[in-house]
C-alpha cells in the first residue's frame, strides 16, 4: 500500500542529460515567469513548451497520472471556490460585463470574463505543473543538492536538503509502521472515527515517530561529526556534472523566453491580457 | 548567518525535521471542509522544531518541509502558503532564547508565553501575508483568499495550541532536568 509520490525516473533523454543547475535555474525562470505574469498568450506559449519538454523528457504520462489527478481534482474545487466567493471577480479585473446565463440578474450570472478568468487560473497552474513534475522526475536528488550549493546556496543547508530528501521515504515507513501497530491496537485515524477522536488517534500516531525522529537526529548528527563535517569552507559534490554546451544553450534561451513573456505582458502595463476591449 | 555557521546538530535538524514535517502534512493531516484547508499536524512538530532548535531551523524546516510536500506529493509548491511557513517556523522560533526547553522545564508561564507568541505569529502570518502573497501572486479573489487564511490559520493555531504544547512537554520530560543531581555527602 505504498503511497505514491514524485521520485526520480532514471531515463536517457536530453532533458535529464541537462546538469541538476541548469534545470534548477530553468525551473525557477519558468516558476517566475508564471507567477508574473497573466497573459493568456504567454501562458498558451509558455503551457505548450512544457508540453514539449513532457514529450522529449520521455517521461511517461502514466507514471506520474497519480499526482496529475490529484491536481485536477484540486484545480475543480478551487474553482468552483473562486466562483462562489466572487462570481464577478473577471468583471471587475477586464472591466466590461458580457452577461451569458443570466440567473435573476443578481451575482452568480455567468458572464464571459468571468469565465476567461478562471481559465486563465487554471491555465496559470498548468503551465507550472509539467515544469515542476519534469523537474521532479528528471533531477537526481543527490544531484539537486549539489546543485543548490553551486547557484550560492550554502553547502550546509544544500545537505540538509539531501538529508530531508533521502529520508523521506524511511520516515514514510516509519509513519506506516507506527500507524499499522496502533492500529492492531484499535487506535483508528481514518474518517471511520469522530473528528475530535481522530485528533487525538493522530497524537498517538505522531508522537511515537517524532521520538525517534528526534533520536535519529542524535545519531545522523553524531556520525556527521566524526567524518568531519563542515570543517572546511567549500565541499565537494559525488554527484555535480560539469556544464556542457547544450547547458548553456538552454539557460541562454530560457533567459530569452523570461525577458520576451516579460515585455509582452507588461508593454500595456497590465498583468492581464485583455480580449474584451 | 556568516557570523557564526549552524552547527552540525542543527543541519541534521533541519534535514529531518524537514522530512517529518512532509510526511505529517501528507499524511497526518485531516481535511476539515473548506477546500485546501487542513486540521494539519505538522504545525504542532514545527512549533517543537522552532523551539528546540531555534528561529533559523524553524524557518528553514517549514520553507523547505513545505516546499518539498508540496513538490513530492501535489506536483507543484503553492510559493505564497511556503513563504509563511518559513516565517511563522523563524518567528516561533525567537521565543526559544526564553525557553529553555533543554534544561527540561516547561513551566506554566512559559506555556503561555510560547501560546501567546505562537497566535501572534500565525495571525499576522495566515490572515495577512499568505492571502496578500495570494492575491498579488495568483491574482485569486480576496474574499475567497482571506477566507482561506482565517480558516487554516485558526486551525493552526488550535493545532500548535494543543499538540504543540504537549509535544514540548513531552520533550521537555525526556529531557534530565538542570540541577537534578545531588552530590552525595
Amino acid at each position: 500500500m505504498a503511497v505514491e509520490m514524485l521520485s526520480y525516473i532514471e531515463r536517457h533523454s536530453p532533458v535529464h542529460r541537462l546538469t541538476g543547475v541548469t534545470k534548477l535555474i530553468c525551473f525557477m525562470i519558468w516558476s517566475s515567469i508564471a507567477m508574473l505574469t497573466y497573459d493568456t498568450r504567454v501562458l498558451t506559449f509558455l503551457f505548450l513548451v512544457s508540453i514539449g519538454v513532457f514529450i522529449i523528457s520521455k517521461v511517461k504520462l502514466r507514471e506520474v497520472a497519480f499526482v496529475l489527478l490529484f491536481i485536477l481534482f484540486f484545480l475543480m474545487i478551487n474553482n468552483l471556490a473562486i466562483y462562489v466567493f466572487s462570481p464577478q471577480e473577471g468583471v471587475r479585473i477586464y472591466g466590461t460585463s458580457h452577461v451569458l446565463v443570466d440567473i435573476g440578474g443578481g451575482r452568480y450570472s455567468l458572464t464571459l470574463e468571468q469565465l476567461f478568468y478562471q481559465f486563465n487560473v487554471t491555465l496559470k497552474y498548468f503551465t507550472v505543473i509539467p515544469a515542476a513534475i519534469l523537474f521532479i522526475v528528471t533531477t537526481n536528488p543527490s544531484e539537486f543538492a549539489a546543485s543548490l550549493n553551486r547557484i550560492g546556496v550554502s553547502y550546509r543547508i544544500s545537505y540538509a536538503v539531501a538529508l530531508a530528501l533521502r529520508y523521506i521515504p524511511d520516515i514514510q515507513r516509519d509513519f506506516r509502521n507506527i500507524s499499522m501497530s496502533q492500529q492492531a491496537r484499535g487506535i483508528d485515524m481514518s474518517r471511520k472515527e469522530k473528528l475530535p477522536k481522530r485528533i487525538k488517534n493522530a497524537a498517538s500516531i505522531i508522537i511515537p515517530l517524532i521520538l525517534s525522529s528526534l533520536d535519529k537526529i542524535e545519531i545522523i548528527s553524531n556520525a556527521m561529526e566524526l567524518r568531519g563535517f563542515g570543517k572546511n569552507k567549500k565541499r565537494t559534490w559525488y554527484r555535480a556534472r560539469p556544464f556542457q554546451k547544450i547547458d548553456i544553450i538552454t539557460i541562454i534561451l530560457f533567459v530569452l523566453i523570461l525577458i520576451v513573456s516579460l515585455y509582452v505582458t507588461f508593454h500595456d502595463g497590465n498583468r492581464f491580457y485583455n480580449p474584451f476591449s | 548567518m556568516k557570523r557564526k555557521n549552524l552547527s552540525i546538530k542543527t543541519i541534521v535538524a533541519i534535514g529531518i525535521g524537514s522530512a517529518v514535517f512532509a510526511i505529517l502534512g501528507r499524511f497526518a493531516a485531516i481535511p476539515t471542509g473548506v477546500p485546501n484547508t487542513n486540521f494539519d499536524t505538522s504545525y504542532g512538530f514545527l512549533a517543537l522544531m522552532a523551539v528546540v532548535f531555534g528561529p533559523i531551523a524553524g524557518g528553514l524546516i517549514g520553507l523547505i518541509g513545505h516546499a518539498l510536500k508540496d513538490a513530492i506529493f501535489y506536483g507543484t509548491p503553492w510559493w505564497s502558503w511556503v513563504i509563511v511557513s518559513g516565517i511563522v517556523g523563524f518567528l516561533i522560533g525567537l521565543v526559544s532564547k526564553k525557553i529553555n526547553i533543554e534544561a527540561g522545564s516547561f513551566t506554566v508561564k512559559q506555556i503561555i508565553l510560547f501560546n501567546v507568541v505562537q497566535i501572534i505569529v500565525q495571525a499576522i502570518g495566515w490572515f495577512g501575508i499568505a492571502p496578500t502573497l495570494d492575491v498579488l501572486i495568483y491574482a485569486e479573489p480576496v474574499n475567497k483568499v482571506y477566507i482561506q487564511g482565517l480558516v487554516a490559520g485558526g486551525l493552526n493555531m488550535v493545532t500548535v495550541a494543543v499538540l504543540g504544547t504537549l509535544l514540548l512537554s513531552i520533550y521537555a520530560k525526556s529531557r534530565s532536568q538542570s540541577g537534578s543531581l545531588t552530590k552525595d555527602v
